[in-house]
């Protein structure tokens, strides 16, 4: 048995790197924490989500807080976005989401401002106040439509 | 026209039939490892043999693939000016695909020839039936531990090779010019454990499980002479290799991985 | 030898046994009966199924039809456990030795004992080397087989196939590859193994010199059936292909032949 001691250090070296190498992969990596951040549910219609997807990040003040779960269609024809937050996080019930863009064609995700209520947004609840994303081609179809307005007056 | 319909479908049968065959031979390594004694000297072993000595070959070609997925990832985004984006390209092509593939393929190649080879001559020298003589189960005294060990090192050997190759990336990278944080913060920010590095664990798993299932039976099947073991190697080569790709659109078209 | 009362016919018995590989038929309706305690040679040309008759024996492969009883009981369309009973009491030496070459001679021959008994470390060591005495070997505990000579490693093949205490040791050609020294004590050894431990050997061989000297009974396989004898009734038989066999002696090229043409047992891949 003695020429097997060295062959299952070896092993042992090997399984402990690879797992060290799993845990960096999935802590560090893949933002898994065991038990620790509990999250609670808040919803936002918005008229138009442009190219929002699940999993986008939601931030307050720029700083990530959450990520968008799934986007459905509502009752009444709009964009329905469920998505979580820290629960630790105090957002009064007057908060605004707005879907923002990273740089100028950037990936959307979704930006909290808070308001000034008292009462505070639990598990479940829906924001009032959204502001739709801004499509780009659209607001350039707009400029262009003004422009011809004004000019043809002139 | 009839011959070459007739000669279609008898292939057809025939395909149908080996993977019925391996599929029972699948069987009988669960049901041996469901008997005593476990075998844990002969999976340490196994594991020592296909796992560590497989080591450097993983590393360097991680290494390697990450530092050429740098290179081709940086002049590529250079044209967009999205050099900051390196980590997230080099990252998720590794985690997602190159990762799990590549030391399956390379696994495949080191270790389960070897296996093949090793298990083809055991039949070949009659040492399988001496263990048999002994009244000692050859699939449960030297296929399972095999596949076992094959199935446990393949996420193992997958999780070294991406982070030899996200190294090989930052390598490359911060030698280019890159922010090193910009590519660590890029990186983690894009991969996310439930949908990459779970998918990226499945699907080594399944590969694992295939190579392990395809090298033992090829090896224990092989016909008893060395051309024969020489033809069930390389056919352990050929057959895991095509399966793991094949398997790999699958898993990736069904779990989006 | 034989448990339960049975008749000694019993102790190894071939009943009409057909056996075909594919579309080849190897031999058909063959039916013997092998003395209890005694050494038979079974010989026959190359392909008359000589190494298979000890493969059936052993239950490593199944005849078409036919019975083949080992102690008492019928191996030839038997389960696992049954299996695993009969070879209990089988020990086999193949023609290449069959040693688990990626373990030590010691193993090797402790290997059955760990996995089919509860001995301790030290009984096991002191059978294994009892063993390795019986077949004149020690201080190899920690070599490896393809460390070893071909006749060293016959002779561990054979401490190996008698340390469960068989009653029936088959020999698959026992000689093949040994210079002539290394055939006469490999021929002692079984004598040996015959005398003091009253198991019946049952020698595959076309080894004409060893035959004639240490078997009690000769099985001659022929194409269309089998001559039985002791060595004295078959030398006066008046079949001519037997007494080509038999008298096909030391300077017969074919001999040399064939004893070239086996195996390289030395060597690994």
């Amino acid at each position: 048995m003695r020429n097997n001691t060295g062959r299952d250090i070896a092993v042992g070296l090997f399984v402990i790197a690879s797992l060290a190498a799993i845990a960096y992969l999935a802590l560090q990596l893949g933002g898994l924490s065991f038990g620790g951040e509990e999250t609670m549910r808040i919803y936002a219609n918005f008229d138009e989500i442009g190219g929002l997807k699940p999993r986008a990040p939601v931030v307050v003040a720029g700083v990530r807080v959450g990520q968008v779960d799934s986007i459905g269609l509502a009752e009444d024809y709009r964009a329905r976005v469920a998505f979580d937050v820290e629960s630790r996080l105090e957002l009064p019930v007057d908060s605004s989401a707005s879907i923002v863009t990273s740089g100028v064609l950037g990936d959307r995700y979704i930006s909290l401002q808070l308001g000034g209520d008292d009462l505070i947004l639990a598990d479940g609840d829906d924001i009032e106040f959204v502001e739709s994303a801004v499509v780009l081609e659209r607001l350039i179809g707009q400029l262009i439509h003004n422009t011809n307005i004004d000019s043809s007056k002139e | 026209m009839i011959t070459q319909l007739a000669n279609l479908g008898a292939r057809s049968i025939f395909f149908i039939e080996e993977v019925g065959r391996v599929a029972y031979f699948g069987g009988q390594i669960l049901v041996a490892a469901a008997k005593r004694p476990i075998r844990a000297r002969r999976f340490v072993d196994e594991v020592f043999r296909l796992g560590v000595l497989s080591l450097i070959i993983i590393c360097v070609c991680g290494l390697a693939v990450g530092a050429v997925l740098g290179l081709q990832g940086y002049n590529t985004l250079e044209r967009f000016g999205a050099t900051d984006s390196l980590g997230t390209v080099v990252g998720l092509s590794l985690i997602r695909e190159l990762g799990p593939v590549l030391t399956a393929l390379l696994t495949t190649g080191r270790a389960g020839s070897a296996t093949t080879a090793e298990i083809g001559t055991m039949a070949a020298t009659e040492q399988l039936d001496g263990l048999r003589m002994m009244s000692i189960n050859p699939i449960h005294y030297v296929v399972m531990p095999k596949a076992f060990a094959m199935v446990f090192v393949m996420p193992l050997l997958s999780a070294l090779f991406i982070v030899c190759g996200i190294a090989g990336g930052y390598l490359v990278g911060v030698f280019w010019g890159i922010d090193p944080g910009s590519y660590m913060t890029g990186l983690e920010s894009a991969v996310t454990f439930q949908d990459d590095i779970l998918g990226s664990f499945l699907k080594s798993l399944i590969f694992g499980i295939l190579v392990g299932l395809i090298s033992t039976y090829r090896g224990y099947s092989s016909e008893p002479t060395s051309a024969g073991v020489s033809a069930a190697t390389t056919t352990t080569v050929v057959e895991a290799s095509v399966v793991i790709l094949i398997f790999d659109y699958f898993i990736t078209a069904l779990w989006g991985v | 030898m034989t448990d339960n009362g049975a008749e000694p016919s019993d102790h190894l018995r071939l009943d009409q046994v057909s056996m075909k590989f594919g579309q080849r038929t190897v031999f058909e309706n063959l039916s013997f009966s092998l003395p209890p305690g005694e050494i038979s040679v079974i010989i026959g040309g190359s392909g008359s199924g000589k190494s298979t008759v000890l493969r059936l024996i052993g239950g490593l492969v199944s005849p078409q039809s036919g019975r083949i009883v080992v102690e008492g009981q019928d191996i030839s369309l038997a389960g696992n456990d049954v299996l695993e009973t009969a070879r209990n009491k089988i020990g086999m030496l193949f023609q290449g030795g069959a040693l688990l070459d990626s373990l030590t001679v010691f193993e090797n021959l402790a290997l059955p004992l760990r996995e089919h008994t509860d001995l301790d470390d030290e009984s096991i060591a002191t059978e294994v080397h009892d063993r390795l005495d019986a077949v004149g070997l020690s201080g190899i505990d920690d070599l490896l087989p393809n460390q070893l000579s071909g006749g060293m490693r016959k002779r561990v093949a054979l401490a190996r196939a008698i340390i469960r205490k068989p009653s029936i040791l088959l020999c698959d050609e026992p000689f093949s590859g040994l210079d002539p020294i290394s055939t006469r004590k490999v021929e002692a050894l079984l004598v040996d193994i015959n005398r003091r431990r009253g198991i019946t050997i049952v020698v595959v061989s076309h080894h004409v010199a060893s035959t004639m000297r240490m078997a009690s009974q000769i099985v001659v396989l022929l194409p269309d059936g089998l001559v039985v004898g002791s060595p004295q009734e078959l030398q006066n038989h008046n079949d001519p292909r037997v007494k080509a066999f038999l008298t096909a002696d030391r300077d017969q090229p074919s001999e040399m032949v064939e004893e070239v043409e086996v195996l390289p047992s030395g060597r690994r891949t």
